[in-house]
């Protein structure tokens, strides 16, 4: 058996968090506690704190991976995966526990770090290497490669505070990608850039997982991870609360989201979030809304239930769904938005699973009221999959083209 | 052990890194921040070719601060106060002194704040963090060989000084960095769990600049209290370079006292640092 690549045994790390401002009503109160101050963060700095001060950001977590596996890591945020992974990165040292990384490590927190913005492109790429440990000799044989990718040929003596963000941006991950490790951790740095550029991202990193390189990848983007990743992490308020296949992981983890919150409001975004919100969820009649898998012949159903908080002008329900980042599909629950009185609705969707190449798709669900020009969004709020057996209806070569769906969706308002 | 072993066993592809919470004194790792010797050539130059950019006179400002320093004290207190310069003229002496003078003020000062001012590398990146100060030591050695150059022309001007002392230079300018890097690290260190250093420092910067003989000779201080100057390890150093540079004998005794000193403060810097320095991620 080979060895694994990364082990974790018993990993506690705790952090002080600072007391929340004093209040001073008198000013002898203020200048007693001022003369009282520096003595007492004299303590807290010098690492003595009280019981109460003290926050336990990862408790007892354990796993394995081996070579090759390509592992993503979820849970909501404060549940310890930031903190994980600067553990594993060493940038923090956890307070109880061993980890033993097997081989070259590198990690990428941040997209550019260390970049300075007075030096030209060329020489940040030497600068940003070095700081993740790569050697110069190394940095120049993959020099023209890194200047390929992030596509600033011209560009490349030019300072990089005259850089535009996405070229930034495309270079600093250019040459993060092209390091030469053997594990690479990853944290949410596809979060920025255009689609594209994260379409090429996660390129990269499938081609690295595909190189056999070991990859733990941290992200929101629960479409990514379930594109990137074979095997999935939850974390919840900084236990392991699951370890095992992606589908189940998120599975695991839209129940653990679901069990706590205020409905699912917490999830959506955007300005009309006073006046609408999200209920319930169910695709095909199951609390499931995470990791189902459909054969080509099934029908996805996709039943969302909403509140409007009052009476909504020119009201109308929209979902998107994607593949990877890439918008499958856009399906209206009405042909025009119409007018909701307030209260509970309930909004339909149907699609034939052949519509939809075999591979994973998250739902985005968005409401608007043309009249009030508000909108609101819930962010990879479904996912499922379409599997890869073949159906006779099924033909992958029929070309591409825009789908129309007709009244695919339907919405009754309820009592 | 050859470079390329140590580059293999931090960057190998079958290291293996164990990660464990540490406590209490521990050793540099040497081998380690050898391995990262690359990274500490790049930060250094970077913040060498940064430093003046956008600037009219680039590195003109290299020659013109410590001339006009020069300039400045030989005026005040060589012309107006009349300080003694032990029978030299007073601009070779006090510029003698202020070479590693400046150079100590400067790495220390910039040092010290160096890992609040890398906290984002700190916080996102791991590597041996004494390169940090390290660094903004090593960036301060160019514009210390630029005003060498500066003094040995003054030399030629003056027509004094060139005697084979002049080969202690070297020496006595390696145990100014080992000082600067002792106080330098520990300053970094300390700055980034109490910020009151960022206040302090200059402050401690001038009045370690009054206590070392710079504008003043070490003769003015009475023969039985120049021993307790030593103890300031700048007194020796300082003194030593007038000797190399105005071709005086050494004070052997005061020299060694400093060189002790020196090699202590090194010490204790690298070895705070070191305690603390998993820390940092943490407080910074």
């Amino acid at each position: 058996m080979t060895k694994p690549a990364i082990k974790v045994e018993g990993l506690w790390k705790e952090y002080i968090v600072g007391h929340a401002q004093e209040r001073h009503d008198t000013f002898y109160e203020l200048l007693t506690s001022s003369l009282k101050a520096p003595l007492k963060r004299l303590r807290k700095l010098g690492g003595q704190a009280d019981e109460t001060e003290r926050f336990w950001a990862l408790k007892d977590v354990n796993f394995e991976i081996q070579p090759g596996e390509v592992v993503g890591v979820i849970g909501r945020n404060g549940a310890g995966k930031s903190t994980l992974l600067k553990i594993l990165s060493r940038i923090t040292a956890p307070t109880k526990g061993r980890i033993e990384v097997r081989g070259r490590l590198a990690s990428l927190l941040e997209v550019g770090t260390g970049f300075h913005p007075e030096l030209s492109g060329r020489e940040n790429i030497f600068l940003n290497g070095a700081i993740l440990g790569m050697t110069r000799k190394e940095v120049a044989r993959k020099f023209d490669e890194i200047v390929a990718f992030a596509e600033i040929e011209k560009f490349i003596d030019t300072p990089v505070k005259r850089y535009s963000s996405g070229m930034y941006v495309r270079l600093a991950f250019g040459v993060a990608a092209h390091l030469d490790s053997d594990v690479l951790v990853v944290d949410e740095v596809l979060a920025v850039g255009d689609s594209v550029f994260q379409e090429k991202c996660m390129g990269k990193m499938g081609d690295l997982s595909a190189g056999g390189r070991t990859v733990l990848f941290v992200s929101h983007n629960l479409g990514a991870i379930s594109r990137l990743c074979s095997r999935a992490l939850v974390l919840n308020a900084g236990a392991l609360s699951f370890d095992g296949a992606t589908g189940d992981g998120l599975t695991h983890y839209s129940a653990i989201t679901k069990g706590s919150g205020r409905g699912h409001t917490s999830a959506c975004t955007g300005p009309l979030i006073e006046k609408a919100g999200v209920v319930s969820v169910s695709i095909n009649d199951s609390e499931e809304i995470a990791g189902q898998v459909f054969k080509p012949e099934h029908m996805i159903v996709l039943a969302i239930t909403g509140r409007l908080h009052e009476a909504l002008r020119e009201f109308r329900v929209t979902i998107c769904v994607y593949k990877g980042d890439q918008l499958i599909i856009g399906m209206h629950d009405s042909e025009s938005p119409t007018d909701m009185p307030a209260g509970l609705f309930e909004s339909r969707f149907t699609i034939p699973a052949y519509f939809l190449s075999p591979g994973e798709y998250s739902v985005d669900i968005n409401m608007y009221s043309d009249y009030v020009g508000q909108w609101l969004v819930a962010k990879s709020f479904a996912l499922f999959s379409v599997s890869t057996e073949w159906y006779s209806l099924y033909e992958p070569n029929h070309g591409m083209g825009l789908i129309n769906l007709r009244q695919a969706g339907t919405r009754e308002g309820k009592i | 052990m050859s470079a390329n072993q140590f580059q293999e066993q931090y960057f190998g592809h079958h290291h293996v890194t164990v990660i464990e919470p540490t406590k209490g004194w521990r050793m540099l790792d040497w081998r380690e921040l050898w391995a990262y010797r690359e990274l500490l050539w790049v930060l250094t130059t970077r913040d060498i070719k940064v430093r003046y950019k956008q600037t009219v006179l680039g590195a003109g400002w290299a020659i013109l601060r410590p001339v006009i320093t020069m300039v400045i004290f030989s005026v005040i207190f060589g012309q107006l106060a009349r300080m003694p310069s032990d029978g030299h003229p007073y601009p070779v002496f006090v510029y003698a002194a202020l070479l590693p003078w400046t150079f100590f003020a400067a790495a220390i000062g910039t040092s010290g704040g160096s890992l609040v001012g890398s906290s984002h590398l700190v916080s996102k990146v791991y590597f041996p963090r004494l390169i940090i100060p390290l660094s903004s030591v090593g960036a301060g050695l160019v514009d210390l060989l630029i005003s060498t150059g500066i003094l040995l022309l003054m030399m030629l001007y003056y027509g004094v000084g060139w005697s084979w002392n002049l080969l202690a230079a070297p020496l006595l300018l390696l145990a100014v960095i080992f000082t600067a890097l002792g106080v330098g690290t520990l300053l970094s260190a300390l700055t980034v769990a109490y910020r009151d250093f960022t206040h302090l420092t200059p402050f401690m910067v001038q009045i370690w600049m009054y206590i070392t003989p710079v504008i003043f000779p070490l003769s003015l201080v009475p023969e039985r209290w120049q021993w307790l100057m030593f103890l300031n390890p700048m007194t020796g150093l300082v003194e030593g370079f007038r000797s190399a540079f105005l071709d005086r004998p050494f004070d052997l005794t005061g020299l060694s006292i400093s060189f002790v000193i020196a090699i202590v403060i090194f010490l204790t810097g690298v070895a705070y640092f070191e305690k603390v320095e998993r820390r940092f991620a943490d407080i910074i």
